[in-house]
């Protein structure tokens, strides 16, 4: 039986490594979206466009306004004069942001009262809109500081004193990237998995082999194997990119990682082979590996956080093996996590894989025999 | 403008000064895989308007390459096309409003009707409407569509579908008609029925058809006959030149104290002998030219019966690719010498297979219908039928890959639905269209299926050998099984689902498109395997090939309209139109009875 299972296994990996287009399935997507969540998907802002409408004209208010330029978030591209000016250049896009300097500005910051600011920004998109608030907050709150500082006044009574823990910078790729370890596994796992049974189903040695003494169970494995070993090597490879090429520090270690790691590519196996048990032919398979593949990217946390989605949203995602996933590789990667702090993670996903596994099998043996 | 002009050069007589089709030096190579195939080798040709022109060939041989460079869908590598004088490389346009083509699989749309089918054509078409009413009834009336005008064209059966492609192609009237293999897979009434359409529209409207067809008994309804093989023109000329050449060297041959499978093995041994195949309980003996059929005393069999029988166009085909090979000096093919009996010698006689009241169910369609039939150890079982018929999946439930609404069926003593696993080792399967690894080496398929029926070490090894050496397979054993030539195919299926010696072994329309040499290379391996005890169980839709089963049933619409040996159901339609039915003329006999019956029936109730 063993022998047999190898056999099939043997196969399965000569008949995608000799196929030139199963190939560029494996190497292919992976790579791109490496490249694309790698360098493109960020949430840091950098060069946000803004004007200025200095109407005091001082050295406090140019100081001010040196605060801003000098920091990388910020890019200077226009300095207005009178303030109907702002509705034009907003709604073109042209600036995201407008700093509008009180006349009274320096005035007051020297006679000790507090100095008006005001800022305006493009609130289109309600994401950048924050982030360029908190951004102009914090270098309004640094240069408040060190205008007290110089004029021997007191310092606010409350100051705050922020300190990133696990990522000093908050640099968001520490934070996407091993996300990518998750989202790609599950790509490929998924394809290959999934399309394998349909795919001999159209060439019909599907058929060929299941009038071979070989049971719905040996079949099972010996399809399942090969993905389990492939979404791993996937994994690793985009684990070593991470590592090595993105800098992300690994302080977890590798035994946690590899742990969720392995229960993740189980479980995700049992959907693909559920997928593939399900299809007649590989277009089918395909479309039902993406009916999966975007809620479940969707609902895992990769991109926005679960705990803001409605209730009954944040329900379902306990059924989406890559939300489990996605806090284990993370987790990994920038804390020390002990093993029992990760069992709430383990345990679930662990019951994930046996019950898509199980379903798998059922499934199988209906549509096959 | 050009809409008036077409009807007028329809209306007109077809202009005699210019021919049709005339083919000079064409060739056109594709590459499939890492292998570069001449489809078309220099092939040169000129015919006659107002004829049925067949071009004959094995899958593979070019036709559809050719169809498609005349319809001006393929660009030819060198050599010219020209359509009643318009070269189809320079006018593309004007020779595709002179011709219609029907491509092997037509487009028509299945959820609609007949009628919308048609309607949709001739939009396509730019038929005036005015000018529909007539040309629609025209078209039903020939095609017998007229009292099916509202059915969906996804409900009609495989005939009915083809008759209203080729009502849908005729809807502008062409000079120049091409019909792609219009009869695979079309069982032999409507296959009659649509030679008749073509008939109407040579002899009454003066049309031009060219006709392609892998079925070798088709060529001698042809005017003229174009015989590619292998990209090669390798004939020209009327279906009688053809047959005439072979005058007198086709034998019946019959001997009492030697079963025909020893017989025909002998006589194929035999120098001299061009063709031997079975025929019902006879062997059909064709022999080179200038034998005498005398030599049939050196095989042993001096008291044999020995009957001059009428040559038939296969025989030339086969005459001119034996000739072909020898001319090239190699073994024509190995079938020469029969396969080692892997066995001990026939085994005890008894029911390999049993079918009782086997019914199956798809939602409302009953796809077989109340079947029952036996099957003897070592016995070649025939189960014959149109596309439709419901032989796949009868063949599907006896091989455990369905199951069964009602009804019983045992392989041996088994179910194959629910006996174990191992019970499935003592069967093989070769699936239609020889499913194998595309992807995967000769060697590396080999090596899968003999682990999968459970073969390890020495033995898998040694059985491995086996089947390089007895399909001659070793010198290709690293090549990608998908640029294999159809006909190893062929063979690289059959050693798969011999690998394991089973005692069974079922076959899906296992010679489908092959050439006749591989044809008969084929089925001296399976006359070989019968003989040394193993069943033998074969789906076909080639009438003539179920003269080489001992027993067979036909099919129709899920029923078994008769059963028996290949002579009792010839001998059953004998009658004073047909002294010497064939086995189509039989099947068409068993349908009309059956058409009748059920006719009755209706008028009963």
């Amino acid at each position: 039986m063993l022998h047999r299972i190898l056999a099939l296994i043997i196969k399965e990996f000569l008949a995608i490594l000799r196929d030139a287009k199963s190939r560029m399935v494996l190497i292919g997507p992976p790579l791109i979206q490496l490249v694309v969540f790698g360098y493109a998907a960020s949430f840091d802002l950098n060069h946000v466009p803004f004007a200025v409408y200095d109407q005091d004209r001082s050295v406090a208010a140019q100081d001010l306004v040196a605060h801003f330029t000098g920091s990388p978030a910020f890019t200077e591209v226009a300095s207005l004069k009178s303030d109907h000016e702002i509705k034009s250049l907003i709604n073109s896009r042209q600036v995201e942001m407008v700093l509008v300097i009180d006349p009274r500005f320096s005035r007051d910051l020297l006679t000790g009262k507090a100095a008006p600011v005001q800022v305006i920004v493009d609130g289109r998109n309600s994401n950048t809109a924050l982030l360029i608030l908190g951004y102009a907050n914090a270098v309004i709150t640094a240069y408040s500081q060190r205008w007290a500082a110089t004029h021997g006044l007191p310092s606010p009574p409350a100051q705050l004193d922020p300190r990133a823990l696990f990522n000093p910078n908050l640099d968001s790729h520490w934070f996407i990237i091993p996300g990518i370890v998750a989202l790609l596994t599950q790509v490929v796992t998924l394809l290959v998995v999934g399309l394998s049974v349909a795919r001999e189903r159209e060439a019909g040695t599907f058929d060929q082999i299941l009038v071979t003494p070989m049971r719905p169970l040996d079949i099972l494995l010996g399809k399942s194997i090969p993905g389990l070993i492939i979404g791993l090597a996937e994994g690793s490879v985009i684990i070593l990119a991470t590592v090595f090429w993105f800098k992300v520090p690994l302080h977890g270690g590798l035994a946690p990682l590899y742990l969720g790691l392995l229960l993740f590519v189980f479980s995700v196996t049992g959907i693909g082979l559920m997928i593939s048990s399900l299809a007649a032919t590989q277009q089918q398979a395909l479309l039902g590996a993406f009916l999966f593949m975007v809620p479940s990217i969707i609902l895992s946390g990769f991109a926005t956080p679960i705990s803001n989605m409605p209730v009954i949203v944040q329900d379902l995602t306990w059924i989406n093996p890559m939300r489990y996933a996605l806090v284990i590789i993370r987790r990994s990667f920038l804390e020390h996590p002990s093993f029992t702090s990760l069992l709430p993670q383990y345990l679930p996903m662990a019951a994930l894989a046996l019950v898509s596994l199980a379903a798998a099998g059922w499934l199988f043996r209906k549509r096959a025999v | 403008m050009r809409r008036a002009a077409r009807l007028c050069v329809a209306a007109m007589p077809p202009e005699t000064d210019a021919a049709p089709l005339v083919l000079e030096q064409l060739t056109r190579r594709f590459k499939i895989g890492k292998r570069v195939v001449v489809a078309l080798d220099a092939v040169s040709a000129t015919t006659a308007p107002g004829l049925v022109i067949g071009l004959i060939g094995p899958d593979g041989a070019g036709k559809t390459t050719l169809m498609r460079l005349i319809a001006g869908l393929l660009r030819a590598d060198s050599g010219n096309i020209r359509v009643f004088g318009t070269d189809v490389a320079a006018d593309p346009l004007k020779v595709q409003g002179m011709i219609a083509y029907m491509p092997q699989r037509f487009g028509l749309y299945e959820d609609l009707s007949v009628q919308e089918n048609l309607d949709l054509y001739a939009d396509l078409q730019g038929v005036a409407p005015e000018a529909r009413a007539a040309r629609y009834a025209e078209l039903l009336h020939m095609t017998g569509l007229a009292a099916f005008t509202t059915r969906l064209a996804g409900k009609l059966s495989g005939g009915m579908k083809q008759k209203l492609g080729l009502a849908c192609t005729l809807i502008q009237p062409p000079r120049l008609l091409l019909l792609d293999e219009p009869t695979v897979g079309v069982d032999p009434v409507s296959r009659r029925e649509l030679w008749a359409i073509v008939d109407h529209l040579v002899r009454g409207q003066g049309m031009s058809v060219l006709l392609s067809t892998a079925y070798l008994d088709e060529a001698e309804r042809c005017d003229e006959v174009l015989l590619l093989h292998e990209g090669k023109l390798i004939g020209a000329g009327k279906p009688s030149q053809f047959t005439q050449a072979m005058a007198g060297r086709s034998f019946q041959v019959r001997a009492a104290n030697i079963s025909k499978r020893a017989l025909q093995g002998a006589l194929s041994r035999l120098p001299g002998v061009t063709d031997a195949i079975i025929q019902g309980e006879a062997v059909r003996m064709v022999l080179d030219a200038g034998i005498n059929p005398g030599i049939v005393g050196e095989s042993g069999q001096a008291d044999a019966v020995i009957t001059p029988v009428p040559p038939r166009f296969e025989d030339r085909f086969i005459d001119l690719l034996k000739a072909k090979a020898a001319a090239m000096a190699i073994e024509p093919a190995p079938s020469a010498k029969p396969p080692a009996a892997a066995r001990a010698p026939a085994a005890q006689p008894g029911t390999e297979i049993e079918v009782s009241h086997l019914l199956k169910r798809f939602g409302d369609f009953c796809a077989v219908d109340d079947i029952s039939f036996t099957v003897a150890r070592g016995e070649i079982f025939g189960l014959l039928g149109a596309n439709g018929a419901g032989k796949s999946t009868t063949f599907r439930m006896l091989c455990g890959l369905l199951p069964a609404t009602s009804g019983s069926l045992q392989v041996g003593s088994f179910n194959l639905r629910t006996a174990a696993a191992t019970a499935r080792g003592r069967l093989g399967y070769m699936a239609q269209k020889f499913s194998l690894y595309g992807d995967l080496s000769v060697l590396q398929n080999l090596r899968f299926f003999s682990a999968a029926y459970g073969l390890t070490g020495a033995k898998r090894n040694a059985r491995i050998d086996w089947a390089l050496r007895e399909f001659e397979l070793a010198p290709m054993r690293d090549a990608t099984s998908r640029d294999l030539p159809l006909g190893f195919k062929q063979r690289m299926a059959l050693a798969c689902a011999l690998m394991h010696e089973p005692d069974v072994l079922f076959l899906d329309e296992p010679t489908s498109g092959v050439d006749p040499l591989a044809r008969r290379e084929f089925w001296q391996r399976i006359n070989a395997l019968a003989d040394s005890g193993v069943t033998v169980l074969v789906t076909t839709h080639f009438m003539d090939e179920a003269e080489y089963c001992d027993r067979l049933v036909i099919m129709g619409q899920g029923k078994v309209l008769a059963e028996g040996t290949s002579e009792s159901l010839k001998s059953a339609c004998r009658d004073a139109t047909h002294p010497d039915p064939s086995m189509e003329d039989a099947f068409v006999a068993l349908i009309e009875a059956d058409s009748a019956r059920s006719a009755a029936q209706v008028r009963a109730a």
